[in-house]
C-alpha cells in the first residue's frame, strides 16, 4: 500500500474520533452529571454529635499528622454555662489553609473522634489568600434538623461516654431552651 | 537528675566498695544504690518510684534487677551495694529482662494508654520504658478498670486516677520534701489511689512540683492541662523572678506565648524543686500589657511614637534641676546598674533607692557596711550543715520558699533551727523550729537576751544568722544581728524577699553606694567608677530610703521604674503628686503610670537576657526566651533618654553592662560602719504582727484563679489567751489609723498580746487598709460577721 501523505494520516486521527464516545465533561454547566467518586478527598467537614455538640475536641492532633502544616487549632475550656462538646475541651479556634492542604487525609486518620472527615467539596478556588483559610464557621457540619445549636449542655443523664457510644439520637427539648451567645462556632 | 554520691567518701578508699555490674567493675561509696552504681556506668535501670531525692520505697518493681547469690529479683532502687557484689540488669540476665517485662505489663493492665490526648505523651516515662523494656504486645483482654475522669487535689492539681502507677512519688513528695502529708496513698489492690482527705485539698506550695515528678500523666495542673504538647514547646532555661531564693526554671513556650514553667535542676540552689508561684504565676506577662510609649497631654495619656516619647522624657528630665530615682527591687542586674549609673552619670543626682518597701536608714547602714558587694558567705549547701539557723524577722516557706525547703532537709538531718519572731507558723513546725518569743520591734531586746544555750551554739563553726527584710522595721534588730554575728562568729545572710534586691544593692542602685558596695563618700571608690563612667565627677552622696521619700515632694522630676507605691507604708503617691514630671518605665498600669508625664514600656524577664542574685550573692544569669519580642529592657531605655538628653552614659547592652560590673568587681577598700541602733523602749497593748504570704494579692500573681485558689485563706491569727482576753470567738475586727478590717480568728501559736494578719492578701492589706506597719500598737475587737 502506498503510503498516504503524512498530514492526510493525521487527520484520519482526527475523523475517527468523530464517531467516538464523548469523554468531555461540561463543567460548570454540566457539574452534576459527574459527580466526584465516593472516596474523594475534597474540603473538610467538623461533625456534629446528632444533638449538634461539636465533636471536634480541640486535641490538635489533625495538625500535627498534617504534613503540609495547614491545620491551626486552639482548644478552650468548656464550662458549665458555655459547652460546645461533650467532656472538657473543644476547638475554640479551627482553621484550615487551603494554600497549603494537599488533600492527602492525614489528618483525618489521626483524628480521634471522628470530628474531622472530608466532604467531596471540590470547588475551591478564589481571587485571594485570606479566603482560603477556612474557618471553624466555614468547616463546621450543618445542624440538621433535630440538632440544636452549640452552646448547650448534654443531653441531661448522659455522660461523655454515652456520646462516644452513639448513644445519642437527637437533642432534648431542654438544650434548645439554653440562652445562644454570640459565640464563633455557629453554623451559618 | 542529681546524683547524690558523696565526693567526699569517695575520697575514702576504705569507705568504697567494688561491684561488678553487667561484668565491670566500679568502685562505688558503701550504702550507694545499685540503680545509682549502674547510672555510674551508664546502664539504665527502669524506674518509676525512684527518685535520687526522696527515700526509696520500691513500691513499682520496675527496676528488678537479679544479684548473683539472691534466688530473686531484687529492686535495683533499694538495694545497697556491698563488696563483691555481681549485679545484672536487663542488659545481661535473662532473669532480669523478663522480671522487668512483668512488671511494665502489669503496670499497664488497667493504664488507660490515652497517650494522644495525654499531657505527658512526649515526655512520659512509661511511654518511654513501656517502649525499651515492655513487651509488645499486652495479652490483657478484659475490661480495664476506670475512674471518672480528674478529681481535684487541689484548685490547681488535677488527678486522672487510672493513669496513676502508684509510685508514691508524690506522697512521699509531700510527706519528705515539702512537709504537707495531705496527699496520701488509699485503698488496696486494684482500687489504689491517690487521694486527699475530703475537707484538706492539697494546698501546698509546692504542690506542683508533684505533676513534675509524676512519671505519667496521672496529676496535671488545671493552668496547663490540654494546652499543649511537649514537642510543640521550646524550652529555655531561666531563672525565676519571684523570689530572692533564684530558682533554676526552665520556661517553656509556644507561638511566642509561654505555656509552662518547670523547676529546673540546679543541685546548688533549688535542687529540682521550686514553689507553685515561681511555676504557675507568668501570665502577667502576657496579660494586660503597655504596648505603646504614652505622653501626657492635657492630662490624657496618649499614645506616642518612640522618638517622641523619649524627647519629650530627655527634654523633661534636662528641664529640670532636681531628681529622685526608684526603683523597683525587680530588676536584673544590669537593669539596676543602668538606673544606677544614669541617675549618677546622666541625672547627676544621687538620691535613688531599691526598696520599694519598709525600709530604715539602719537598714541602710547595714546593708552598706556588712552585705552590699560581699562574696556568697552562707550558701545553700552551708545551710544543709549548719548546727543551727536562727532566723531573725524571717518566714522562709512564705518570704523564701526555696530556703524553707533546704532548711527542712537541714531540720531533717538533725540542724536545729530557732526563730526570733511572734508567730510559731506552719513553715516554722514543718522545720522544727524552736521559738524564741518577741513582739514585732522587740527583736533587738530578744537578740540581746539569747538563752545561754543558742549563744553557745552560734558560736559552733558553721552557724548561720538569717535576717528578714522585715528587720528593718524594728529599730535596733539590725544593729542587734550585726553586733551577734560579731560576737558568736556565726555567718551571716541577709534575705530580702525579691528577686533583684541583692542585685541593685550590689550594682548600686541606692545612695550612697557604688557598684560592688563601693562607698561613695570614699575618694578612691569615687575615681574608679568615674573613670570607667567617663565622667568627670560624681554626686555627693544623696538621700535615701525614708529621707529620700521625704525630699520627693521637692524634687521637680523623677524616674520610677517597677515600682508598687501600695508597697510602701507610707504615702509615696500623696509625694509623687507634687513631683512635676514624672517618667516611668514599667509594663502594666499602675498608680505611677497614671501620675505620669512619660510612660515607656519595658521588657519583663522573658523578653530580655539578665542576671538576679539570690539571697546568697550567687550570680543567676538568664537568657532571652521570647526572641520575636519589640520590647526594650529599661537598661535600654534608659540608654536612649540618656542620648537624647546629649548625657551619653555607655552602651545599654546586657554583655557590655555585665562586663562593666565585672570589671569594677566588689570593694575592696573600707566599708562604712555596721549601724548601731539602741534597743527601741517597749511597748504596752496589743502589738501587730505581719508578713507577706508567698500566695497574695502580688501584682506578679495576677490572672491566674487556680494558683489564687490554693492561697492560704485570709484569717487574724492569736493564741488562745489573747482571744479570750479580748473576747475573740469567730471573727476579729482591727482598727487602723486609715481604717478597720474584720477577718475570722484562728487560734494559733502567737506570741501573748500579738495579733497576726497577713501583709497583702484578699481582704487585708494593711498599709492600705489599717495605715498600720508590724510592730504598731492596734486595737482589736470581736467582730460582727463579715
Ligand atoms: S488533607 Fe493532608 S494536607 Fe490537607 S489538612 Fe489534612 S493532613 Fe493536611
Ligand atoms: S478535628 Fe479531631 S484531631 Fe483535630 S483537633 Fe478536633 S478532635 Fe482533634
Ligand atoms: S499520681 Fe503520679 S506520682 Fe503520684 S503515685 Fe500516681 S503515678 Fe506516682
Ligand atoms: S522559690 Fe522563689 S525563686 Fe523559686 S520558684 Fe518560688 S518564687 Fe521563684
Ligand atoms: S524504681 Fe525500684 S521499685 Fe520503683
Amino acid at each position: 500500500m502506498p503510503e498516504l501523505p503524512q498530514a492526510v494520516r493525521g487527520f484520519g486521527v482526527t475523523f475517527t474520533t468523530m464517531f467516538k464516545k464523548v469523554v468531555t465533561e461540561q463543567y460548570p454547566e454540566q457539574k452534576d452529571k459527574y459527580p466526584p467518586k465516593p472516596r474523594f478527598h475534597g474540603r473538610h467537614q467538623l461533625n456534629r454529635w446528632p444533638d449538634g455538640l461539636e465533636k471536634c475536641v480541640g486535641c490538635e492532633l489533625c495538625a500535627w499528622a498534617c504534613p503540609a502544616d495547614a491545620i491551626y487549632v486552639q482548644g478552650a475550656d468548656n464550662t458549665d454555662s458555655e459547652r460546645f462538646s461533650p467532656g472538657e475541651r473543644y476547638g475554640r479556634v479551627y482553621q484550615i489553609n487551603y494554600l497549603r492542604c494537599i488533600f492527602c487525609g492525614l489528618c483525618i486518620e489521626a483524628c480521634p473522634t471522628r470530628a474531622l472527615t472530608m466532604t467531596n467539596e471540590f470547588e475551591l478556588a478564589d481571587a485571594n489568600r485570606a479566603d482560603l483559610i477556612y474557618e471553624k464557621q466555614d468547616l463546621l457540619a450543618p445542624l440538621l434538623p433535630g440538632m440544636a445549636p452549640p452552646p448547650h449542655p448534654m443531653v441531661p443523664g448522659t455522660t461523655e461516654q454515652d456520646y462516644y457510644a452513639n448513644k445519642i439520637t437527637g437533642a432534648v427539648p431542654e438544650q434548645f431552651t439554653v440562652e445562644k451567645s454570640e459565640s464563633e462556632g455557629e453554623s451559618s | 537528675m542529681t546524683i547524690t554520691t558523696n565526693d567526699s567518701q569517695v575520697a575514702v578508699p576504705s569507705d568504697t566498695v567494688t561491684v561488678i555490674i553487667d561484668g565491670v567493675a566500679v568502685a562505688v561509696p558503701k550504702g550507694t544504690l545499685v540503680i545509682r552504681a549502674a547510672e555510674l556506668l551508664g546502664i539504665e535501670i527502669p524506674r518509676f518510684c525512684d527518685h535520687p531525692l526522696l527515700d526509696p520505697v520500691a513500691a513499682c518493681r520496675a527496676c528488678l534487677i537479679e544479684v548473683e547469690g539472691m534466688p530473686k529479683p531484687q529492686p535495683a532502687c533499694a538495694q545497697t551495694v556491698s563488696d563483691g557484689m555481681v549485679i545484672r540488669t536487663q542488659q545481661s540476665s535473662e532473669m532480669a529482662r523478663l522480671a522487668q517485662e512483668g512488671v511494665m505489663e502489669f503496670l499497664l493492665l488497667n493504664h488507660p494508654l490515652d497517650c494522644p490526648v495525654c499531657d505527658k505523651g512526649g515526655e512520659c516515662p512509661l511511654q518511654n520504658q513501656a517502649m525499651s523494656v515492655g513487651r509488645p504486645e499486652s495479652r490483657f483482654t478484659e475490661d480495664k478498670r476506670t475512674f471518672p475522669k480528674p478529681i481535684n487535689v487541689s484548685a490547681q492539681i488535677l488527678l486522672d486516677r487510672e493513669r496513676c502507677v502508684s509510685c508514691a512519688r508524690c506522697t512521699r513528695f509531700a510527706e519528705q520534701i515539702a512537709g504537707d502529708p495531705m496527699l496520701e496513698l488509699l485503698e488496696r489492690g486494684a482500687q489504689q489511689q491517690v487521694g486527699t482527705a475530703e475537707d484538706q485539698p492539697f494546698d501546698s506550695y509546692f504542690s506542683g512540683n508533684t505533676i513534675q515528678i509524676c512519671p505519667v500523666g496521672a496529676l496535671t495542673s488545671a493552668a496547663y492541662r490540654f494546652r499543649s504538647r511537649p514537642f510543640d514547646l521550646v524550652s529555655v532555661p531561666t531563672t525565676c523572678e519571684h523570689c530572692a531564693s533564684g530558682c533554676s526554671l526552665r520556661t517553656d513556650y509556644r507561638r511566642e506565648v509561654v505555656t509552662r514553667r518547670l523547676a529546673w535542676d540546679s543541685p546548688e540552689v533549688n535542687e529540682e524543686w521550686n514553689c507553685d508561684k515561681g511555676r504557675f504565676a507568668f501570665v502577667y506577662q502576657t496579660e494586660g500589657r503597655i504596648e505603646y510609649p504614652l505622653i501626657r497631654e492635657n492630662g490624657e495619656l496618649r499614645v506616642a511614637s518612640w522618638p517622641e516619647a523619649i524627647d519629650v522624657a530627655a527634654r523633661g528630665l534636662a528641664e529640670a534641676s532636681s531628681h529622685a530615682v526608684l526603683v523597683g527591687g525587680r530588676s536584673t542586674v544590669e537593669d539596676a546598674y543602668a538606673y544606677a549609673r544614669f541617675a549618677r552619670a546622666a541625672l547627676r543626682t544621687d538620691d535613688i533607692d531599691f526598696r520599694a518597701r519598709a525600709l530604715s536608714d539602719e537598714e541602710h547602714a547595714f546593708l552598706a557596711s556588712l552585705v552590699a558587694g560581699s562574696p556568697v558567705s552562707v550558701s545553700y549547701e552551708k545551710l544543709e550543715s549548719a548546727p543551727i539557723v536562727l532566723l531573725v524577722s524571717f518566714e522562709p516557706e512564705d518570704e523564701s520558699p526555696i530556703v524553707f525547703l533546704r532548711l527542712r532537709k537541714a531540720a531533717r538531718a538533725g540542724t536545729r533551727v530557732v526563730s526570733v519572731g511572734a508567730v510559731r507558723s506552719k513553715g516554722s513546725e514543718k522545720v522544727a523550729a524552736e521559738m524564741v518569743w518577741c513582739a514585732p520591734g522587740d527583736e533587738a531586746a530578744a537578740l540581746a537576751s539569747l538563752p545561754a544555750d543558742i549563744l553557745a551554739a552560734l558560736a559552733h563553726s558553721g552557724a548561720v544568722i538569717m535576717v528578714g527584710e522585715r528587720a528593718a522595721l524594728s529599730a535596733g534588730a539590725l544593729s542587734a544581728v550585726a553586733a551577734l554575728a560579731d560576737r558568736t562568729g556565726a555567718a551571716l545572710a541577709w534575705v530580702p524577699r525579691r528577686a533583684g534586691e541583692r542585685g541593685a544593692l550590689d550594682a548600686g542602685a541606692i545612695a550612697g553606694l557604688l557598684p560592688g558596695g563601693r562607698p561613695l563618700s570614699d575618694a578612691q571608690a569615687r575615681a574608679e567608677v568615674s573613670e570607667l563612667w567617663g565622667v568627670d565627677s560624681l554626686p555627693h552622696p544623696g538621700a535615701s530610703g525614708d529621707a529620700l521619700l521625704a525630699r520627693l515632694g521637692t524634687v521637680e522630676a523623677a524616674v520610677v521604674g517597677g515600682v508598687e507605691l501600695a508597697d510602701y507604708p507610707q504615702d509615696v503617691r500623696a509625694a509623687l503628686e507634687r513631683v512635676g514630671f514624672i517618667v516611668s518605665l514599667e509594663n502594666h498600669h499602675s498608680a505611677v503610670t497614671e501620675l505620669a508625664s512619660v510612660v515607656l514600656p519595658v521588657a519583663v524577664v522573658t523578653e530580655k537576657a539578665g542576671t538576679f542574685l539570690d539571697w546568697e550573692g550567687r550570680p543567676r544569669p538568664f537568657t532571652r526566651v521570647l526572641r520575636d519580642a519589640l520590647t526594650m529592657p529599661d537598661a535600654q531605655v534608659l540608654g536612649m533618654i540618656a542620648d537624647a538628653m546629649d548625657r551619653p552614659v555607655g552602651p545599654s547592652d546586657v554583655n557590655v553592662l555585665r562586663a562593666e560590673l565585672g570589671t569594677l568587681g566588689p570593694w575592696r577598700g573600707a566599708r562604712l560602719e555596721a549601724p548601731r541602733v539602741p534597743v527601741g523602749p517597749r511597748r504596752d497593748g496589743l502589738v501587730l504582727a505581719s508578713w507577706r504570704q508567698l500566695l497574695d494579692s502580688g501584682v506578679l500573681q495576677e490572672g491566674e484563679p487556680h494558683l489564687a485558689a490554693t492561697a492560704r485563706p485570709t484569717v487574724v491569727m492569736v493564741s488562745d489567751a489573747t482571744a479570750r482576753r479580748l473576747g475573740l470567738t469567730e471573727t476579729a475586727t482591727l482598727h487602723g489609723p486609715a481604717g478597720i478590717v474584720t477577718l475570722p480568728v484562728e487560734i494559733a501559736d502567737v506570741a501573748e498580746s500579738v495579733v497576726w494578719v497577713p501583709m497583702n492578701s484578699p481582704g487585708c492589706h494593711i498599709y492600705r487598709d489599717l495605715g498600720a506597719r508590724p510592730g504598731d500598737i492596734i486595737r482589736v475587737t470581736a467582730g460582727g460577721a463579715l
